[in-house]
This record gives structure tokens, C-alpha cells and sequence, in this order.
């Protein structure tokens, strides 16, 4: 990875990314983990992120919607949104293949909630950007390629 | 401590959105500062939103979501008045929870 290009970029938010840091350290770090899908969040290929959610061989599937730009110029903010039509949706996922961490976000729909939902992701090049959504049990997913011009990994 | 998030929520047609912007650094933990030391990672892992005392959606985010997220939702029902609180933890235990009432 081209991290010389990071560094030049980003030197000068350094300092204030630092502070944070700093006030941030009295807090024990370890409060924040006891629900959060470590594993999931750190599965580097594709079909390990499928597999610890549990998805398996998710069918691709054209009710699930993912609304992205073809074209993002600017790799750390790339709007996402994922429309599920399938009835009973419960979970999404938001993946994003080429990112060193490919699992984005992942949302647990109660009954009640539109499966609508719209973040923004970083991204650090031209990838397919993959919706898994679990429905009644049953998993899908959708895919569609972003192209990024300036890579924004770095955030 | 974290800035406050921003949050709108708007009922139309029995269908309430809900649009929240929060402040957060979203550090990934793969970048390096100007002297080549890594930046710890420093994310929100966790987000809950709560229609009055109902959860209307839990999230997890990675670290590649972008800094300072956005995120937008709808859920049924709500109603002008009603509370909708989102709360956020990060990696490092930090929290916040903020309050709006449905426009």
C-alpha cells in the first residue's frame, strides 16, 4: 500500500487527531467491545466476512438496492445506501472488497424499520461494493462497482 | 470529549427519517503520522437509535466507515414530538447519546 502518499496528504491533521487520542485514554477501552463483531470486522477476504455473518453463498438478488456513485472522486467519503424490498429483512450488511477491512457497517433491523439505510464509506480504490442482506433467515446480496479516483483509506 | 451529533428527525405519512451526523475522528489504525508511527485505530464500533424507548436500529461500524458518519434511517410510525435518541460507543469506551424530537 502506498502509505508515503498517506502520509503527505494527512501530516497535517496529525496533531489533532493526537489530542483526541490523549482525552480519549482515561476511558478503558475494553467497555466498548463486548458486543461488537471483532471477527467480523476483521475478515479480510470476502468469503470469510460471508462466513463469520453467517451468510454462506449469499443469492445475488435484485430487490436488494444499493445506491452509490459510479464514480466517486473523492475515495474517503463515498455515499452508500442500501434498500432492501424483501419482506422480513432483519439485517444488512455494507462491504466493500477492496478495503483492507472489507466490512463497512452492518445494521440490525427491528420490526418496525424500513430496510433503508444510507452511510458513507471510505475507500482506498475502484471496487465492487457488495449489500448482504439476511431476509426470514435467508441471505442475499447485491453488488455494484465504484470507481474511486483519489483514494481515501486514509480518511 | 465528542462533539455533539447532529440529528434530524422528520414524520411524513406515518414513516418517520431519521438523519444523524456524528463527530468522530473514525481513525482506521492502518495510517502513519509524519514520523512513520502507526495511528491507533479509534472508531465507533456501535450505534443504537431508540424511537421513544424502542430500539429502531442497532448498527456496527468498521473502521472504514468515513469520519465524522452519516448515517439515515426510516422506521413506521413516530409522531411530531416524540423522542428519538441515538447513542454511540467507540473502540476506546468513549460514548454520547443525544436527543431530538420528531419534526
Amino acid at each position: 500500500m502506498n502509505h508515503q502518499r498517506r502520509d503527505t496528504l494527512k501530516a497535517g491533521s496529525g496533531l489533532g487527531v493526537f489530542g483526541l487520542l490523549v482525552a480519549a485514554g482515561m476511558i478503558k477501552p475494553e467497555l466498548a467491545q463486548a458486543a461488537w463483531n471483532k471477527e467480523a470486522f476483521e475478515a479480510k477476504t470476502l468469503d470469510a466476512a460471508f462466513g463469520v455473518i453467517g451468510a454462506g453463498k449469499p443469492a445475488e438478488s435484485g430487490d436488494v438496492v444499493i445506491t452509490a456513485p459510479d464514480i466517486a472522486e473523492n475515495g474517503a467519503v463515498v455515499p452508500v445506501g442500501v434498500v432492501s424490498n424483501i419482506p422480513k429483512t432483519e439485517y444488512v450488511a455494507i462491504m466493500i472488497e477492496k478495503n483492507p477491512n472489507m466490512l463497512a457497517a452492518s445494521f440490525t433491523i427491528p420490526e418496525g424499520t424500513v430496510a433503508d439505510v444510507q452511510t458513507r464509506v471510505k475507500m482506498g480504490q475502484t471496487s465492487d461494493v457488495y449489500a448482504v442482506v439476511k431476509a426470514d433467515g435467508k441471505f442475499y446480496m447485491s453488488k455494484k462497482e465504484v470507481k474511486v479516483t483519489l483514494g481515501g483509506c486514509g480518511g | 470529549m465528542a462533539s455533539p451529533m447532529r440529528i434530524r428527525a422528520a414524520a411524513k405519512d406515518g414513516v418517520t427519517e431519521v438523519r444523524v451526523l456524528m463527530s468522530h475522528v473514525m481513525e482506521t489504525g492502518q495510517r502513519k503520522d509524519s514520523s512513520g508511527a502507526v495511528i491507533p485505530a479509534h472508531f465507533i464500533t456501535e450505534l443504537t437509535a431508540k424511537h421513544n424507548d424502542k430500539v429502531v436500529l442497532s448498527a456496527e461500524f468498521g473502521p472504514s466507515v468515513s469520519t465524522n458518519p452519516y448515517l439515515a434511517f426510516k422506521f413506521n410510525g413516530g409522531a411530531k414530538g416524540d423522542k428519538v435518541a441515538v447513542t454511540w460507543v467507540d473502540n476506546k469506551g468513549e460514548t454520547r447519546t443525544d436527543e431530538v424530537q420528531v419534526a
